[in-house]
């Protein structure tokens, strides 16, 4: 009998088709819909920061660069990933996160918390080159990050971007992104004091490659990547294994 | 091309005119941005292929017999971009392999880091190889199980250079940093809406000959091919649904955040397998398998359990990606069962091909094609049982993010999809050319053994070394504190990197070996007599009654 059905079924290439859209449609409809209206599914959490024009920038030469495909930005929930990484990784710390930089691979360690674990030297040094810090390292070098310098311009589009995709940047910032990029790569300008007041005290402002002349796509770069899991303190609260965020000053 | 009428080539130069005039505008709108060299790309593509039309516009009416001859031009062309994406991929996958044991070999340029050129080589195998491979043989099939030609001759061609230009703006973006990052969909919002284009039109054109069949049934590699081309479009839409930043701008933002958007890109991910490298080829499974070995599918009812426990299961799987992490528990859980339940449906598929075998055995032994299509059933069946193995949680908090999951891929990729496509080239290639056989069988045969080893080597280094890799990890030393830091577990990986490297090595130069004997079957003269009088579509009413089973 059902195959009688199907036998009527492959006679209607319509009939066919529409029977492959209800069939492949279930699956997403019951695990995608959810998320959206489940509270639970990300947490709420007071002290979440945005990033800065200048974070941002990094993280589109993160993407640029194919980090991800080497990093992942994921503390699973296990034993080890806590132990070698840091706290579990939550929903809320990538809510803003347009697109995720979760990452399916690990060739080199988990970036999630890398934020303020190494000096912005260190960064500068082994981005540079990677075997000058870590000989063993297989990682490609980013020389040409350090010459080449950061178009600032734009970077108020990108806000706007960002804010209609539901990134809740305000008009200020939105004027305000190509100064405050410069202002944080910059610390001594006048323009440094902006980025602390419109994106939080706990902001770094920093001369991130050393160079105070220019703003460099190195200067993002490791601006973002001393970021990276300091949005929020979130993770560290209500934890079995209580620990401190790392502090650059230590 | 020669084949178009007056009234095509015109529409023709009308649509490469307005492709120029949008290559101008977004060369001049995006001056200042990478866009604006997508822009001349597409203002170059079109002024080439609008060369080649104007320069045949002149010449003598197509001959009014080809309308009782299948259309198979378009397909020729297809074969071609075929075999020149497997080279450029794979070239590419052989490049990355060696970087991450010699990271030197970039030459400390931007283009060729490992970053930009993993995704040239995971778009240039899966699209540009797979892709057309899928475009090329579709064409063949739905033409002669419906015993129809294709209703008109122009939007097979527009699917063809169309998806091609989707390709080459793919991949030249990213060697100019052009990515949205979201794996196996890297491609930027202008090159994702053309797709969107292409696709519709290549969905009219399957239908369009479906509608004109002259068997009342539709065989079933055809209800392959149309779930591919149907829930590729959906994944496709969904996924990559952006806000430019500009219109001058080839940079975008999903308007997916976080969890949501790690669950879209699985979602994505997954069925990007299921449909596009698993759909489509067991199509041409279906088809190529039972052509080739004389032999009609072992059972019709496995067929329909097998089709539609596919299309069923497979878009819950997705989630498998994401055990452990920030995603809902219960999504997680929902994505491992249905990944152990694809396994019936998948061996269902694999063992009725390999059942359709039982009785032409003594043809794969002296048949190297035949072997292909047998070892691509077998790695089939392999990959989807190794596939629902990673899926289970405990399993997967070893294997994730460790070369393992790159092995698997790759099991699937050269075992399953490379091979099935090899096995299906070396069929349809005499056939459209009306060629006797392949210009060397010997050449079929060492391209079997290159692609075998070569697939063989690779899949044994990623996993001695993914499971290397996933212990070190997780080793604890009396104490109770790690015992390997991140670095020792790379230094293991030195041996692995350079066996895939050398297994990638002889993949490549089998691919190579291929397009070499294709090119010389190509060459030679064609056999007079070769065209068999039932190759051609049928021209008189439907036969209703006559026919219960599945077309040829």
């Amino acid at each position: 009998m059902p195959e009688l059905l199907h036998r009527k079924l492959e006679r209607t290439a319509t009939g066919f088709m529409l029977a492959i859209i209800v069939a492949a449609s279930v699956g997403g409809i019951v695990e995608i819909a959810p998320l959206f209206t489940i509270d639970e599914t990300v947490e709420n959490v007071e002290d979440m920061r945005l990033y800065t024009p200048l974070e941002l920038a990094g993280r589109n030469i993160y993407i640029r660069e194919g980090c991800y495909a080497c990093h992942s930005q994921m503390i699973r929930t296990l034993r080890d990933d806590v132990e070698r990484y840091g706290p579990f990784s939550l929903a809320v710390e990538s809510q803003y996160d347009h697109p995720m930089l979760w990452g399916s691979k690990r060739t080199g360690p988990d970036l999630a918390r890398v934020g303020g674990k190494y000096s912005d030297f260190w960064h500068v040094a082994h981005l540079t080159n990677p075997r000058d810090v870590v000989p063993e390292s297989n990682m490609p070098a980013y020389s040409w990050l350090a010459r080449t310098p950061l178009r600032l311009d734009d970077l108020g589009s990108h806000l706007r971007a960002q804010r209609s995709v539901g990134v809740p940047y305000t008009d200020d910032m939105i004027e305000n992104a190509a100064r405050d990029a410069f202002g944080q790569a910059v610390p001594d300008s006048e323009q440094a004091s902006g980025v602390t007041e419109r994106y939080g005290e706990e902001t770094q402002v920093s001369a991130f490659d050393g160079v105070t002349t220019r703003v460099t796509e190195m200067d993002a770069l490791v601006a973002y990547l001393q970021v990276l899991g300091r949005l929020t303190k979130a993770a560290y609260q209500n934890t079995a294994a209580p620990e401190q965020p790392p502090n650059p000053n230590d | 091309m020669g084949q178009l009428t007056t009234r095509e080539r015109d529409l023709a130069a009308a649509i490469l005119v307005v492709l120029a005039v949008v290559g101008i505008a977004m060369a001049a709108a995006g001056r200042a941005d990478p866009l604006g060299i997508h822009g001349a790309i597409v203002l170059l593509y079109s002024l080439a292929l609008l060369y080649l039309i104007m320069s045949t516009s002149f010449g003598p009416a197509p001959d009014p017999s080809r309308v009782s001859r299948y259309y198979d031009d378009p397909i020729k062309v297809g074969v071609a971009f075929t075999l020149f994406w497997a080279i450029f991929g794979m070239f590419f996958g052989v490049w990355a392999a060696a970087q991450l044991a010699w990271p030197s070999l970039n030459f400390d340029t931007a283009w060729a880091s490992f970053g930009r050129i993993r995704p040239a080589h995971t778009t240039g195998v899966i699209f540009g190889f797979g892709g057309n491979a899928l475009i090329s043989t579709s064409l063949h099939v739905v033409q002669r199980t419906s015993r129809a030609r294709l209703p008109d001759q122009l939007s097979p061609w527009f699917v063809l250079f169309g998806y091609n230009l989707f390709c080459i703006l793919a991949v030249s973006g990213y060697f100019i940093g052009v990515t949205q990052s979201k794996e196996y969909a890297e491609a930027e919002w202008y090159a994702d809406l053309w797709l969107v284009i292409v696709w519709v039109t290549y969905f009219v054109l399957y239908i369009r000959t479906l509608a004109r069949r002259r068997e009342p049934h539709i065989y079933v590699a055809n209800w392959y091919y149309m779930a591919f081309i149907l829930v590729v479009a959906i994944l496709h839409i969904i996924n990559n649904l952006t806000i430019p930043v500009s219109l001058g701008h080839a940079k975008s933002y999903t308007i997916w955040a976080g969890v949501q958007d790690s669950m879209v890109q699985w979602w994505y991910g997954h069925n990007a397998v299921a449909f596009f490298l698993t759909a489509g080829f067991l199509a041409m499974l279906y088809y190529y398998l039972p052509k080739r070995a004389e032999r009609p599918i072992f059972s019709y009812r496995l067929s329909i359990l097998s089709f539609w426990g596919i299309t069923f299961f497979y878009m819950w799987a997705g989630s498998h990606h994401l055990h452990y992490t920030a995603l809902p528990h219960w999504v997680q859980n929902l994505g491992m069962t249905f990944s152990v339940m694809l396994l019936v449906p998948s061996w269902a598929s694999a063992g009725n091909a390999l059942l359709t075998l039982n009785g032409a055995w003594h043809k794969v032994r002296d048949d190297a094609t035949l072997r292909f299509i047998m070892m691509a059933a077998f790695f089939y069946g392999l990959s989807t049982f190794e596939g629902s193995f990673l899926a289970v949680r405990p399993v997967n908090s070893l294997s994730h993010y460790t070369d393992w999951t790159v092995g698997h891929v790759h099991a699937g990729a050269l075992g399953w999809v490379a091979l099935i496509t090899y096995g299906s080239l070396y069929t349809l290639v005499p056939a459209i050319w009306k060629r006797e056989r392949m210009y060397s069988a010997a050449l079929v045969e060492v391209h079997f053994w290159l692609a075998s080893a070569g697939t063989v080597i690779y899949v044994f280094a990623m996993w001695n070394s993914g499971i290397i890799q996933g212990l070190m990890w997780r080793t604890y030393s009396e104490e109770g504190t790690l015992t390997y830091s991140f670095v020792d577990s790379l230094l293991a990986m030195y041996p692995y990197y350079i066996a895939r490297t050398f297994g990638g090595l002889l993949f490549l130069i089998g691919a190579i070996v291929a397009t070499y004997n294709i090119w010389m079957t190509v060459r030679d003269v064609p056999v007079a007599g070769t065209e068999r009088h039932d190759d051609v579509p049928l021209a008189g009413p439907v036969p209703e009654a006559a026919a219960t089973g599945p077309a040829e």
